[in-house]
């Protein structure tokens, strides 16, 4: 039979968003506080990201070194991190998990759980890129694990479909691993990383940017023999290539959200939270890149930690807020997260993302037609696949008996 | 038990060449290899049993409900559901009874209905029943709007096409047929007493010859002096959406076959995944397996009208198949008596389902071509390791993560494979030689991250088991 558990608190995944939700808590006095991690080492997503680019201006990390130093402050703080042990899906009500690990299958019950399953990139599969079905294609992710962990042989010459800092990284690790960047190749009509970044890839390292340009098709049987491109002018050309890196185009890893009947947001593909990270579901919280795919590793640890404060306000026997007022962009932007609004959970701030470049934008804040707030975003031009911030100020004109709140670039 | 795919091959001529180890050659061999006596080798071009249509199909195990009366694809597919229903569940083949709905958009697929109903009872299916639109929206309750009722087939199934390849690959294999990989047949020639076939890895002698070339059938029919028919493969492309799609439908929804010609189904497969497709592109190149721009998009447009939610999810997979079609409306299976040599040609899009009547029937044939196949035995009983959702997975299992904590390792995470089950796959006795072959036999990588988590811990453990299982010294 499934051997059953208590908990105070469960957090699910040990990246920077779980382990510091687990460190706040554990620091907090919250009882036992458990973190399922199902890889086999703590640290999420930074620890296969061996570049820099993490920690903080005055303490500049790597990525591993970043994992580490969150994993020791969980652990130090008296949190329980088990590795190896998957959180597969919710027992009939509650704040209740059914877990597998080596030591066999159990239900772990919890007065919380916080959910920081964090995000992955599309696959060739998911973003409709036909052709063959070759070796060669990774995904950034996929990509820095077998250069970073395993240290394996990727190929010789390889395309980066995407051009944002993600995409930059993809193209620095496939140089540390020994292959040509032949192309990075994006849709947008210019790269979405910072400039120094992008002009260091072009300049120093000569890899050709191709802009308002996609993957069409994958050829090559057994490996990949190269990527048809098509321009927005609808020439095409053949890239020949042995590997192809799709980046970016971030997706939450929402399975267990949804398994547990979370209410969704439709844009973000995450479950739906105020402020302070409740979801709909009593006693089950989320934080992280779960909630918005993707943000810097900082902003998941953030709000991890911010997450953690709601959940001992719970223990303390909070009441769970109402769902609230939806708040929901129009087009061209994309989602906004939170994208609750609840009286008693005011966030920092939200963070949102447009489709297209938006040049000297201003975002306008609206409730049933009648403006709540107007800002100015700039200077300069807005980017895809980059944060953009708005702060949350305005929450207090919100009628919480009222419709959706709707931000638009209009 | 033999499975090469290098280095010369062996001398002395077998008894029967079967060439071609896709579902189809893989059924025989293991039919014939029910005979002791017998040798067997059974020839295949690629690295992988069932590497050719029979790993891209829509997995649907068929009653033969909609076949055409009298031909011998007919009866071969109402036989071959039978045997490989019971096969199924001695071996542990993932199979789940879901049905079949024929779904009616208009009024003239409306008035098909009955005369359908009709065929069925004629093929056997008497269990059939016609249901109203409420009836139908109870049961797919997330159906588009505006069907208008459909026919019910409640024997139509879905089942796993890899394991079904490996489970015949794997007993005839075990009861001493010899699988000869990565051996391409070149060409045949007639001798004294057999065939002589040139091969990739040099010259192999059979008395008797079963050409189960599936795409390539014709050609070798052709090089033994043949024109009884030409291939024209009819590409099919499917999209797989990701198992967060499983609830939104229950059975497998069919199109109503009409003047117009046939839709697109929606199926769910016994991975808990939901497929989209497929199309019917006649072609002529025999390699075209890839997906276009424009297949999928027409497939996305009419899985939009049937299962508008659909869409909605991720897709975790694309890819194509294609159909050995050919200018008959029926199987191409001919004895050439005095040549000692069976052709199973036209094997098109129920081959899955027909295999192991087909494995019989081709049998009796090769015996009439003066093949002796001696007394006849029970194979040993295979156990296959269990790749659907409807059947306990080993993570799900107390009892095997307690005896061996390997089982509650997950690697693949969207999947749940666990460590135990690559290794098992790595050790079996028809082993995969890629990651294609390794996800095919656990499904390690198939599920929507495409190994963004996993690739690389896979490929890692791939690559030492396959070294491991290595005879020192082969290897440059
Ligand atoms: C290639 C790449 C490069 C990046 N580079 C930078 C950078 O330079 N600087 C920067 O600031 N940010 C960078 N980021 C972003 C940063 O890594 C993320 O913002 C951060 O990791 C998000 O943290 P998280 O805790 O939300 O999720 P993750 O780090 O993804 O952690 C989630 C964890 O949950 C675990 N998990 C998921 N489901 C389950 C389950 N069911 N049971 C048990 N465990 C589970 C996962 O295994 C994982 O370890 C990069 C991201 C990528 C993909
Ligand atoms: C889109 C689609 C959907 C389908 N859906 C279903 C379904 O739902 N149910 C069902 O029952 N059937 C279905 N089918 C049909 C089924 O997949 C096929 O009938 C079956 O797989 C045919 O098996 P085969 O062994 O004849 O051919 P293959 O699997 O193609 O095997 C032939 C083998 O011969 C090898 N070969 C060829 N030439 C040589 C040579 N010269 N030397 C050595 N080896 C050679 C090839 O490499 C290949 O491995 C579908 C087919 C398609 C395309």
């Amino acid at each position: 039979m499934t051997a059953a558990r208590r908990v105070d608190v469960l957090v699910v995944g040990a990246g920077p968003a779980g382990l510091a939700a687990a460190a706040r808590l554990a620091l907090a006095g919250a009882g036992r506080v458990e973190v399922l991690e199902r890889e086999a080492r703590p640290g999420g997503v930074p620890r296969t990201c061996a570049h820099g680019g993490f920690g903080t201006w005055t303490r500049p990390l790597t990525g591993p070194g970043y994992a580490r130093l969150l994993t020791e402050a969980a652990e130090r703080a008296g949190a329980t991190l088990r590795t190896g042990v998957t959180a597969l899906d919710w027992a009939a009500a509650g704040p209740v998990l059914t877990v597998v690990g080596p030591g066999g299958p159990e239900t772990v019950e919890a007065r919380a759980v916080v959910l920081a399953t964090g995000a992955r990139e599309r696959p060739r599969t998911a973003r409709l890129v036909p052709g063959t079905r070759p070796a060669g294609v990774y995904t950034t992710g996929e990509l820095q694990r077998a250069v970073h962990l395993f240290g394996q042989h990727i190929g010789t010459r390889a395309v980066v479909a995407g051009a944002e800092e993600v995409s930059y990284a993809a193209a620095g690790t496939l140089r540390a691993a020994g292959a040509e960047v032949v192309a990075l190749v994006t849709e947008h009509p210019s790269a979405q990383a910072g400039p120094a970044r992008a002009q260091a890839a072009r300049l120093r390292h000569g890899i050709p940017l191709l802009t308002g340009t996609t993957v069409t098709e994958l050829l090559g049987h057994g490996r990949l023999s190269g990527v048809r491109v098509r321009h927005r002018d609808g020439r095409t050309a053949v890239l020949a290539c042995d590997t192809v890196v799709f980046t970016g185009d971030f997706v939450p890893d929402h399975e267990l959200a949804r398994r547990g009947g979370l209410a969704m947001d439709p844009g973000t593909r995450g479950p739906a939270v105020d402020g302070s990270a409740h979801t709909s579901r009593p006693g089950v919280f989320a934080a992280g890149n779960l909630l918005h795919a993707v943000e810097p590793a900082g902003t998941a640890a953030r709000e991890g930690a911010r997450a953690g404060r709601a959940v001992l306000d719970h223990l303390a026997g909070a009441p769970w807020p109402d769902p609230g007022v939806p708040v929901v962009v129009s087009e061209p932007l994309r989602w906004i997260a939170p994208n609750r609004v609840t009286p008693a959970a005011r966030p920092g701030g939200h963070v949102l993302r447009t489709g297209v470049p938006l040049p000297h934008p201003v975002l306008y804040v609206r409730q049933d037609g009648r403006l709540l707030h107007r800002r100015r975003l700039g200077p300069g031009t807005a980017h895809p696949n980059r944060t953009l911030t708005l702060p949350a100020h305005w929450h207090d004109r919100v009628d919480p008996e009222g419709g959706e709140v709707r931000v638009s670039t209009d | 038990m033999t499975v090469t795919a290098d280095g010369p091959l062996p001398s002395t001529p077998y008894d029967v060449a079967v060439v071609g180890a896709g579902v189809v050659g893989c059924a025989v061999a293991r039919e014939l290899a029910r005979h002791p006596r017998l040798r067997i080798a059974l020839v295949e071009a690629q690295d992988d049993v069932g590497q050719g249509t029979s790993k891209a199909n829509t997995a649907i195990l068929h009653t033969g409900f909609d076949a055409t009366r009298g031909t011998l694809e007919a009866r071969l597919v109402r036989e071959g559901y039978q045997r490989l229903s019971a096969y199924a569940a001695e071996t542990g083949i993932p199979v789940e009874r879901v049905g079949a709905l024929l779904v009616a958009w208009d009024e003239e697929q409306l008035a098909a209905l009955p005369g359908l109903a009709a065929k069925a009872g004629r093929n056997g299916c008497h269990d059939t029943v016609l249901l109203g639109p409420g009836e139908l929206y109870a049961r797919e309750p997330h159906l588009g709007p505006g069907a208008l009722g459909a026919l019910h087939v409640p024997g139509e199934s879905i089942l796993c096409p890899w394991t079904t390849t490996l489970a015949y690959a794997t007993q005839a294999v075990r009861a001493g047929t010899d699988l000869h990989l990565d051996t391409p047949v070149r060409a045949v020639e007639r001798t004294a007493d057999g065939h002589r076939l040139t091969t990739g890895r040099g010259i192999l002698h059979a008395r008797h010859l079963v050409n189960a070339a599936g795409l390539h059938a014709d050609t070798l029919d052709r090089a033994l002096g043949h024109e009884d028919f030409t291939v024209t493969p009819r590409r099919g492309q499917l999209l797989v959406y990701d198992k967060l799609a499983r609830p939104l439908v229950r059975h497998i929804l069919l199109p109503v076959p009409t003047a117009l010609g046939k839709g697109v189904l929606v199926a769910p497969t016994v991975y808990g995944n939901v497929l989209l497709g497929p199309t019917a592109e006649d072609l002529h190149d025999r390699r075209a397996t890839e997906t276009t721009a424009d297949g999928l998009a027409a497939l996305r447009d009419q899985g939009r009208r049937i299962l508008p939610a659909l869409l909605d999810e991720e897709v975790t997979a694309v890819y194509a198949g294609l159909r050995a079609a050919t200018e008959h409306e029926d199987y191409r299976i001919t004895a050439h008596p005095g040549q000692a040599y069976v052709t199973v040609g036209g094997i098109r899009s129920t081959g899955l389902t027909a295999s192991l009547a087909i494995a019989a029937h081709v049998t009796g044939l090769l015996a009439g071509t003066g093949l002796d196949p001696g007394p006849v035995r029970e194979l040993e009983p295979v156990a296959m390791p269990n790749l659907g959702e409807a059947f306990p997975r080993p993570h799900q299992r107390p009892d095997l993560i307690a005896a061996d904590p390997e089982y509650g390792t997950l690697v693949c995470h969207c999947e749940r494979v666990s460590r135990g089950e690559i290794r098992d796959a790595l050790a079996g006795p028809v082993p995969p030689r890629t990651l294609e072959g390794l996800r095919r036999r656990t499904r390690a990588r198939a599920g929507r991250c495409q190994g963004f988590y996993c690739g690389a811990a896979v490929r890692d453990l791939f690559e030492r088991g396959r070294s491991a299982a290595e005879p020192k010294g082969d290897r440059a």
